[in-house]
């Protein structure tokens, strides 16, 4: 075929498959990859049935959490109780469903919260550079060298909740000590990225152009450095679940009255071998939230690197 | 000669070498050391030199993306250097940049229409925003790309596409002096000639004058006015075309020049090649005196103390700016002008073949890795064996051979 056919031919084509006005941005190529992938979709739907969870536990049971028949205690799964009863008595299953919304709620509210910080130094630290950056980063390297779960137990004994404090107040408090010692790590990751994105010739020719450097920002670096940032925060999703159930199993987190998965654990420690099925639903129901989140983490990270293409 | 649109005086770029546990500085890269020259209006000043010489920090510097250690720059009257804020802002749209590399040079975020449209988001008084969709589709049909694609990402596009979208890029706010950093060195070689061929094309249109830096010579032989030659970031040789690649006086030039390749079998092993020795210095430590006595055979005592100075000096016809002691000229390579010779249609022309008239014709199926070959769009009468002649061709044309003196 002759060099003129080939270009000729090549332009109508691509002109028929899609309309001048479509296009497909690096988002919607990600997304397309996303959608074939049956691991994103067992996530998603497993994330989206907690979602509901949280917010209306009454769409999954009609039993009451607190409701105790002290007489039916440590009762195994049957018919009327699905997952059994606990030591009080209490529907296990309703213990479960209404224990995502403290799990949920923590995970999602302390992600934001990370993120937000994390990314918002991030930027500020690998833009500005100088002195900027080099005191931004030893604060980060500061709070890095704190355990995660160690801070939280001395921030939790130090700052006791008693049985007066509000359900909202112990979970703010969860939230506040993960938001303190968890931005370091996005922090990192967010400069590095953005260190990455700055030399490109693209920002230079936005500041050769006479770009302000918060329109550099804003066009020209966040959407570039942002997706890193994003995976990483999906899959601490998971892993502040589990440490809130952490803390709450050792006493420090949430506490009974209120209802939460690691309450649960905890709960069930004492009969683990008489009735093994106190623990082991909302252990599983646990498990499933921090995996589902993981995956889903590491799916979008799959589907926004460049080198899988 | 027109009058000067840019001149440049003793510019310097020292970059500091920090070291030990106080992070004190302990030297300094020179990367440009000294530099003065004029750009006139309308021409095209290359600049050529080996990888870091300080090429591209020149470049940088003229568009003031970096602050010089010394030296002044006069925009068409005004001190750039001096300038702060929204004056510099507004400088900034007669004074534009086209960058090497077309993979990291156009945000991958962004569509084209993005693209091309941000210098008009940031100089809003340039066109009215009802009128910047056409505005930017105008200037995708005059670097030759098709107006419907503004909607597209740039990796949907071949290098020699998103090159032309720099240049719109480039040209969109109507700038008086375009910087072209290594403009075609990351492009395909058939693709080179396009884009210098719209280069020029643009430069017909828009009257722009352009500091083309390169380390391609024939290329820059091909673009260029006046050549500047640098070595170790000041300047060795400079003067008009014919002057330095005819009769080079700098050593330095004549040594360049004898490493050009010709496609010319006939010539093989009966031009004198000039292999020079050793290494370039370290810019951090650079020689004293002249920078090239440490490679240069004819250097001499006085070379190693005395700095030349870049003076005009007898080139044989007649005199041009050369920093060397010992200028004298010399033929080294035969090569041939080609700005008169009627240039060959079939790979130069810049138009977009009009895609509904090729189709009646051939209807063929298509994929879309056909795309990369569509950016060559050529109308008329194709050669066969396009894949196996386009180099070659390109290097003819530069040479100014026709292409049927390549049997032997």
């Amino acid at each position: 075929m002759t060099n003129a056919a080939i270009s000729a031919t090549a332009d109508p084509s691509l002109d028929a498959g899609e309309p001048a006005g479509e296009a497909h941005s690096l988002t919607s190529d990600a997304w397309r990859l996303l959608r074939r992938r049956p691991i994103f979709w067992v996530s998603a739907g497993l994330i989206l049935l907690f979602l509901l969870m949280a917010i209306a536990p009454g769409l999954f049971t009609n039993t009451s959490p607190t409701a105790a028949v002290l007489k039916e205690s440590r009762a195994t799964p049957s018919t009327e109780n699905w997952f059994g009863r606990d030591v009080q008595g209490y529907d296990i299953y309703a213990r479960t469903i209404y224990g995502a919304r403290a799990s949920i709620m923590v995970g999602v509210l302390a992600t934001l919260f990370t993120t937000l910080l994390g990314a918002l130094l991030g930027i500020v630290a690998g833009f500005a550079g100088g002195w900027v950056d080099t005191l931004i980063s030893r604060i980060t390297d500061v709070f890095f060298a704190i355990p995660l779960l160690l801070g939280g137990i001395l921030f939790m004994s130090t700052f006791q909740s008693d049985v007066n404090t509000s359900y909202f107040v112990i979970v703010m408090k969860v939230v506040l000590v993960l938001a303190l010692l968890g931005w370091p790590s996005i922090t990192r990751l967010m400069r590095s990225s953005v260190l990455q994105v700055k030399p490109n010739d693209y920002v230079q020719a936005a500041r050769a152009l006479g770009a302000s450097p918060w329109r550099i920002i804003r066009q020209h670096i966040l959407p570039n450095a942002m997706a890193p940032v994003i995976v990483v925060s999906t899959i601490n999703l998971g892993v502040y679940i589990a440490v809130e159930a952490t803390l709450s199993y050792l006493g420090i987190g949430l506490t009974p009255p209120a209802i939460s998965w690691g309450v649960a654990i905890s709960a069930a420690q004492s009969g683990l071998r008489s009735a093994p099925h106190m623990l082991l639903f909302p252990a599983m129901f646990l498990s499933l939230a921090v995996l589902a989140f993981i995956m889903l983490g590491d799916a979008v990270r799959d589907a926004f690197d460049p080198k899988t293409r | 000669m027109a009058d000067a649109i840019l001149t440049a005086t003793d510019l310097v770029k020292h970059y500091p070498i920090k070291g030990g546990v106080l992070r004190r500085t302990v030297g300094h890269v020179k990367a440009v050391d000294g530099v003065s020259f004029q750009l006139m209006r309308g021409e095209t000043l290359g600049i050529v030199g080996e990888s870091g010489c300080g090429k591209s920090t020149l470049g940088r510097l003229l568009m003031r993306l970096e602050e010089p250690t010394s030296g002044t720059l006069d925009f068409d009257g005004i001190d750039m250097y001096s300038k702060k804020g929204s004056e510099m802002r507004k400088l900034r749209r007669d004074i534009q940049i086209v960058f090497q590399d077309p993979y990291t040079s156009l945000n991958p975020r962004m569509t084209v229409g993005d693209i091309i449209g941000e210098p008009f988001d940031i100089h809003p008084d340039v066109v009215p925003k009802a009128g910047r969709r056409k505005a930017v589709q105008d200037l995708l049909d005059m670097v030759g790309l098709n107006p419907e694609h503004i909607n597209r990402y740039p990796h949907q596009f071949s290098g020699g596409q998103r090159q032309r979208i720099g240049i719109a890029r480039g040209i969109a706010l109507n700038p008086k002096v375009l910087i072209c950093d290594e403009p075609v060195s990351a492009l395909d070689v058939s693709v080179q000639a396009q884009v210098v061929n719209l280069m020029e094309k643009l430069q017909d249109e828009l009257g722009l004058s352009y500091v083309f830096i390169a380390h391609d010579l024939s290329v820059v032989r091909h673009i260029s006015d006046r050549v500047g030659v640098m070595y170790l970031g000041r300047m060795a040789e400079l003067g008009n075309e014919d002057e330095v690649y005819q009769h080079p006086t700098h050593p330095y030039t004549q040594a360049l020049l004898s490493a050009v390749p010709v496609p010319d079998p006939t010539l093989r092993g009966k031009r004198e090649q000039i292999v020079l020795t050793g290494d370039v210095p370290s810019p951090a430590n650079p020689p004293s005196g002249c920078r090239f006595h440490t490679r240069c055979w004819k250097a001499q005592e006085k070379c190693k103390v005395d700095t030349p100075e870049l003076i005009e000096r007898p080139d044989g016809v007649g005199a041009h700016f050369s920093a060397c002691h010992f200028a004298e000229p010399r033929l080294v390579i035969e090569t041939v002008d080609v700005s008169d010779v009627e240039p060959d249609e079939r790979f130069s022309s810049t138009e977009v073949v009009d895609p509904g008239a090729l189709l009646e014709r051939d209807g063929a199926a298509t994929t879309a890795a056909d795309d990369v070959v569509s950016d060559g769009t050529q109308q008329g009468e194709p050669v066969g064996e396009p894949d196996a002649s386009r180099e070659d061709v390109f290097r003819e044309e530069v040479r100014g051979d026709a292409p049927d003196r390549r049997d032997i």
